[in-house]
């Protein structure tokens, strides 16, 4: 279910709605590959970075790095190609945006992809899609073969002489593969097991050459950053440094969960009762928010924003709820959680914190890669831990077992997955710690236990 | 019994084979080919994308093996992925995964005893939104109700031969309107 213009005129999703909006036919009457003709072979490739700079847009797949730094770290030597890999494995526990552009405007994303990759100066991009998505995939792959007829992709894109081929490649099943370098490994045929860094995909990605891997949502963005000019997209957010509009998830116990587009730095509370019509059942009441999938360390509606001093980047919300802050990637930080993919999962006081952990580290058991010891051995003994704990089995000393197991994760492994299997679960532990020890022999606990509260701290 | 591709499965190989530098990027999408053809990742199978790409069975056996759409045993004709994370956990996905148990007399893992479906549980498909929800096949139903899984499975029970060749790529294709299964129902976790 897709909802738009809630908060102003849809710009990203203009085109979702109308019918047939995935033809080539009916896009080009809205605008598709206009900015296209009037960029590719007329305006120089550093003046596209600079402008992708100026939006401040970042990265829409969980990170948030600057998309335009990330493009100025690609340096090739002579004899190296550039690569565009896109990534569209959503697969973030709570995120379902990018399989609606793919769906409702496949051309968008066709155009980006070329805008990106003639700033890059790239001959070749892929977009990395989880197979299970069989409409999304259908739609994208017709579109790529209707610009190659249209003569948007191929030897001479849009009548001029530079060159750019672009493919989906599908995915197989398997979450760790939105790990940008993963990703990479998957699509040279190995396991998806992500590689050391340094080097970074900027310097040896995709067959050992320089590739920028960005998420799909980014690359829609690009058409309009070019349209409207940086400077002018970027402040279209309520946030400095976060530039732009973007799209938001809810999901869980809301009345009108879905997709929506609304500009960076809605608050948490606008994208409950807002966009996803407030709860599901009136007689509840809001117990959590996971802000921005699954990784990302959950938000009480009751804690209060402490931030006296002028300078602190929450000062603005000082004295407000946590979910009244815009959410922005920093702002996200500043409160100790992160804007993730910004699909929210929206909890009410039916549920017990210990079930939402015990189903979301059975997610990360399941999609571990087990290269890492820590992250392998680690998500199965959260699970054992936490079942033993749903149970009724458990005792509280197990509570504090959780926390030394997510401490021995975190930093210890070689890509994040670890990192965003134990943060939460501190989060929820710490957040929610009744919970926890109401489930260790059914006895209530009020205090934080001091080896966990270390653990946290650090 | 050795394995080979159609020859239409062959020529779609061999343009997907055009688009990478190295050809053991096309390695997955071979599988994928070969399950669609086969209905699963089978020995023989392994031994023919080993020959076809240049590598060694434990190569492509420890591929095949890292992925889960990638299945290791014969599967029924209809392949049925009940989601179980949270935003569906939030939904009632238990419930419906319960019921599934029930309409297809098999536990989660299973085939049902006249072999039309494969039931197993899925990590997050990305349909949050959508909550709860199935896919079989390739095919997504969402927003779902006891009510309209149960519709949904008769009418895939009846379009199903006893003894249909498994295939992903959704060999059956059902008249269920997604309208049908619009309507929701609320479970707690």
């Amino acid at each position: 279910m897709v909802f738009t213009g809630a908060f102003g005129e849809p710009i990203l999703t203009k085109r979702y709605g109308v019918p047939d909006s995935h033809t080539l036919a009916v896009a080009s009457e809205y605008g598709a590959y206009d900015v296209l003709r009037q960029v590719v072979g007329k305006r120089e490739p550093k003046s596209i970075i600079d402008e992708v700079k100026a939006s401040n847009l970042r990265g829409r797949g969980g990170a948030g790095f600057p998309m335009g730094m990330k493009w100025g770290f690609v340096n090739p030597q002579p004899g190296q190609e550039v690569y565009l890999v896109v990534n569209a494995d959503e697969g973030e526990p709570g995120t379902f945006k990018d399989r609606t552009l793919m769906e409702n405007d496949p051309h968008r994303i066709v155009e980006g992809c070329i805008l990106a990759a003639y700033a890059l100066g790239a001959k070749r991009g892929y977009i990395y899609v989880r197979c299970e998505l069989a409409l999304a995939i259908e739609r994208l792959e017709h579109a790529i073969a209707e610009a190659y007829q249209a003569g948007y992709l191929g030897r001479n894109v849009a009548g001029t002489d530079y060159a750019f081929d672009l493919h989906v490649h599908l995915g197989a099943g398997a979450y760790i593969c939105g790990e940008e370098t993963a990703l990479l490994n998957s699509l040279e045929g190995f396991r998806g097991e992500p590689r050391l860094k340094p080097p970074f995909p900027a310097v040896a990605g995709l067959f050992g050459m320089p590739t920028v891997v960005n998420n799909l949502e980014s690359m829609a963005h690009i058409p309009d950053i070019l349209e409207r000019g940086g400077a002018a997209w970027s402040a279209l957010s309520r946030l400095e440094q976060d530039g732009g509009v973007r799209l938001y998830g809810v999901s869980g116990h809301v009345r009108r969960p879905g997709i929506y587009e609304g500009p960076v730095g809605l608050t948490l509370n606008e994208v409950i009762y807002e966009l996803g019509g407030g709860l599901l059942h009136p007689d509840r009441e809001l117990k959590a928010v996971i802000p921005g999938g699954s990784s990302t360390p959950v938000l009480r509606p009751g804690d209060i924003v402490d931030a006296p001093d002028e300078k602190h980047p929450l000062h603005r919300w000082h004295g407000k709820s946590h979910l009244d802050v815009c959410m922005g990637v920093d702002t996200a930080k500043a409160l100790g959680t992160m804007l993730g993919t910004c699909c929210a999962i929206v909890m009410d006081s039916s549920v017990s914190m210990v079930d939402a952990a015990r189903n979301l580290m059975r997610f990360y058991k399941h999609e571990s890669c087990g290269q890492c010891t820590p992250c392998r051995e680690g998500t199965g003994w959260l699970v054992d831990v936490l079942d033993r704990l749903c149970d009724g089995e458990a005792s509280e000393k197990e509570v504090d077992l959780l926390v030394e197991i997510a401490g021995n994760m975190m930093g210890n492994t070689i890509c994040a997955l670890a990192d965003g299997t134990a943060m939460p679960l501190l989060g929820m532990i710490q957040k929610f710690s009744e919970d926890f020890y109401a489930a260790a022999h059914k006895r209530p606990r009020t205090q934080l236990h001091d080896s966990w509260a270390q653990t946290l701290a650090s | 019994m050795s394995f080979e591709l159609d020859p239409s499965r062959e020529a779609r190989f061999q343009t997907i084979l055009t688009r990478y530098a190295k050809s053991r990027a096309a390695c997955i999408p071979l599988l994928a080919l070969c399950q669609e053809q086969a209905g699963w990742i089978s020995p023989e199978v392994v031994d023919y994308a080993a020959r076809k790409l240049n590598l060694t069975t434990a190569e492509v056996k420890g591929v095949a093996t890292f992925y889960t759409s990638l299945h290791q045993r014969p599967m029924a004709p209809n392949v049925v992925w009940v989601c179980r994370t949270l935003s569906c956990e939030l939904r009632g996905a238990g419930l419906i995964q319960e019921c599934l148990e029930e309409l297809l007399g098999c536990k989660t893992g299973e085939t049902s005893a006249n072999g039309k479906f494969t039931l197993l549980k899925a990590e997050c498909l990305a349909a949050c939104g959508e909550a709860p929800m199935i896919q079989v096949n390739d095919q997504y139903y969402e927003r779902l109700t006891p009510e309209a899984l149960a519709k949904l499975i008769d009418e895939l029970d009846r379009k199903t031969a006893p003894g249909q060749v498994a295939a992903i790529g959704g060999a059956v294709a059902p008249d269920v309107a997604l309208s049908d299964v619009r309507l929701r129902k609320a479970g707690g976790i």
